[in-house]
């Protein structure tokens, strides 16, 4: 069985954002750029079913600049098979990579696809319940736990009021959630092995996928800021304040 | 405009969630039309009904729907779609699952957590953890949106909507529907509390967790969080989590107790009335954001909270 993990390039978790005075977007130059935390936890997940004799093959694929093969590279470094690079300057929305990705899969054939539930810099949790709707699939979303076993996926998945099951016939969509597993770190001699590992690059534009985005951002601003408080020097004086203001 | 609403239940009650998402719909103004898609869910058609500004309640009853998985109420709301110029829901698990299965099945880009309604086809949206607020505009003929419910207020009671029993089309079985492992209580639901008490890792343990944040919960009526640390470490379940990827609150008071204050917990509870912040470590980031801080020992800084405020309500 072979899994597909998209991967995207994201700014990362730890930098201090900024935003470009005229609201015209993020400033993104010279920013360190790391894979989104939850692809990170989705190749962990395909490692393990791959070490597990579940999964033959693990496959990569980042939808994104040229120097996303740095992030495909990490995850060739924590032991995925082989990357593919979809070249692009301009990012997608995620329906435009759901229908690049469905244009992967139709080569690939893969009997999963494992996606993070959302990426930290759009946060819009979509990619992986679209791609499942294009491919008339059966979806697991915000996933805890993954078993495989006689040609279904068993995923317990994070909700609202806990937790929930679900059996899902392959091939078919899980989104992780963060609790899925820990990521290993790539060693040295992983990281060397990884720039040999096989890595393909195709052009977006030669797909012949209508990408164009359907939604324009008018404005990008800073959230209303918060300003320190005061601090108290005991219990009773905290309790006097939430008293003075009214909410308790 | 013509709007649907998906309804977000347990087949017996109607979330408050859904409330706050018809105040947004509200905002997008015009018809607005309540979904409720489950299994013996007539008492949450009726509920919904009641809201103000309800046009018309749908109500699909069937097993398919019982537990509002993604792929039969996405096949649903697409099979309805070409009546409505909007299709909103509640950014909760469930509308967080199928709604962009609607979108792409419309072939149309979805707008997850508005925040706000700026016109007919353009919004307000957090990213980047909420630390980036982009205005977009649709150029799509249907709006498929999600709705972050913090940002609004619940609709009104006082409505008397007309409700229709539909069927909806019937589609592959791809997901089944296994078990559920409900976390139960008896406190408020997190999200729409008025009052949230949250315990990060610096409580240690799952039994301090409840020992010291349990009972100052109850004095308060409040409800539990807990950064992603202390679900993490095993001191409290996924279902408290506050943050970017958990759950967004916005109470008249927060208490973070023991909690250092990451951006991804801050994107959750940023919008809180009154941020009280208890932490031993006085150059904890928490306190920049804390409306009244408190450098102190959170052992036994928390029981002696809720003794003085036991001893204020007598």
């Amino acid at each position: 069985m072979k899994i597909l993990v998209p991967v995207k390039r994201v700014v990362d978790h730890t930098v201090h954002l900024r935003l470009k005075a005229d609201g015209s977007g993020v400033d993104l130059a010279n920013l360190k750029m790391s894979i989104n935390p939850f692809d990170e936890v989705a190749v962990e997940e395909a490692l393990r079913l791959r070490e597990a004799g579940v999964a033959s093959e693990v496959v990569v694929v980042s939808v994104g600049p040229g120097r996303a093969e740095e992030t495909l590279r990490h995850a060739l470094a924590m032991g995925a098979d082989r990357g593919l690079l979809i070249e692009t300057e301009t990012m997608p929305e995620p329906l435009g990579i759901a229908k690049t990705l469905k244009a992967v899969i139709a080569e690939e054939a893969p009997q999963l696809v494992v996606l993070g539930k959302q990426a930290i810099d759009d946060d819009s949790n979509q990619t992986g319940q679209m791609l499942a709707a294009l491919l008339g699939w059966g979806q697991a979303t915000f996933a805890s736990k993954v078993v495989i076993a006689d040609g279904r996926a068993v995923v317990t998945r994070e909700v609202d009021g806990g937790l929930q099951t679900l059996s899902l016939p392959l091939p078919a969509i899980v989104t992780t959630d963060l609790r899925l597993n820990t990521p290993r770190y790539a060693t040295l001699p992983n990281i060397m092995k990884s720039k040999k590992k096989p890595l393909d690059r195709r052009a977006l534009a030669d797909l012949g996928i209508d990408v164009a985005p359907r939604l324009t951002v008018l404005k990008t601003e800073a959230p209303a800021s918060r300003k320190a408080g005061v601090r108290v020097n005991s219990v009773a004086e905290l309790v006097d304040k939430l008293g003075e203001a009214g909410v308790i | 405009m013509a709007i649907l609403l998906l309804a977000e239940h347990d087949n017996s009650t109607l979330a408050d969630a859904t409330a706050r998402a018809l105040t947004a719909a509200l905002q997008l103004g015009g018809d607005i039309h309540v979904l409720v898609a489950g299994a013996n869910a007539r008492s949450v058609a009726e509920e919904a009904a009641r809201l103000e500004g309800v046009a018309k309640v749908l109500l699909a009853d069937a097993p398919a729907y019982e537990h509002q998985l993604a792929e039969p109420v996405a096949a649903l709301l697409v099979a309805l779609a070409s009546s409505y110029d909007a299709v909103l829901a509640a950014s909760t698990a469930n509308g967080k699952s199928i709604l962009p299965r609607v979108a792409a099945l419309l072939d149309v880009m979805q707008i997850s957590d508005i925040v706000s309604v700026e016109g007919p086809k353009t919004f307000k949206r957090p990213t980047y953890a909420g630390n980036a607020i982009q205005t977009v505009q649709s150029a799509d003929p249907i709006i498929v949106a999600t709705v972050r419910t913090a940002a609004f207020q619940s609709a009104r009671q006082g409505g008397t909507a007309a409700i229709e029993a539909i069927t909806g089309p019937d589609s592959a079985l791809l997901a089944e529907f296994v078990e559920n492992i409900s976390v139960k209580s008896d406190r408020p639901e997190l999200v729409g509390a008025r009052v949230v008490v949250s315990g990060g890792r610096a409580l240690g343990s799952a039994s301090e967790f409840e020992r010291l944040l349990l009972p100052l919960a109850d004095q308060l009526g409040a409800a539990v969080g807990a950064s992603r640390a202390a679900v993490d470490s095993g001191y409290a379940p996924n279902t408290y989590q506050v943050g970017q990827t958990g759950k967004i609150v916005a109470p008249e008071l927060y208490i973070a107790a023991g909690i250092s204050g990451a951006i991804q917990h801050v994107a959750g509870m940023k919008d809180a009335k009154i941020i009280v912040a208890i932490n031993s470590d006085g150059d904890a980031p928490i306190f920049q954001i804390a409306d009244y801080g408190l450098v102190a020992d959170i052992f036994t800084a928390l029981p002696e909270l809720e003794a003085t405020l036991k001893a204020r309500a007598r």
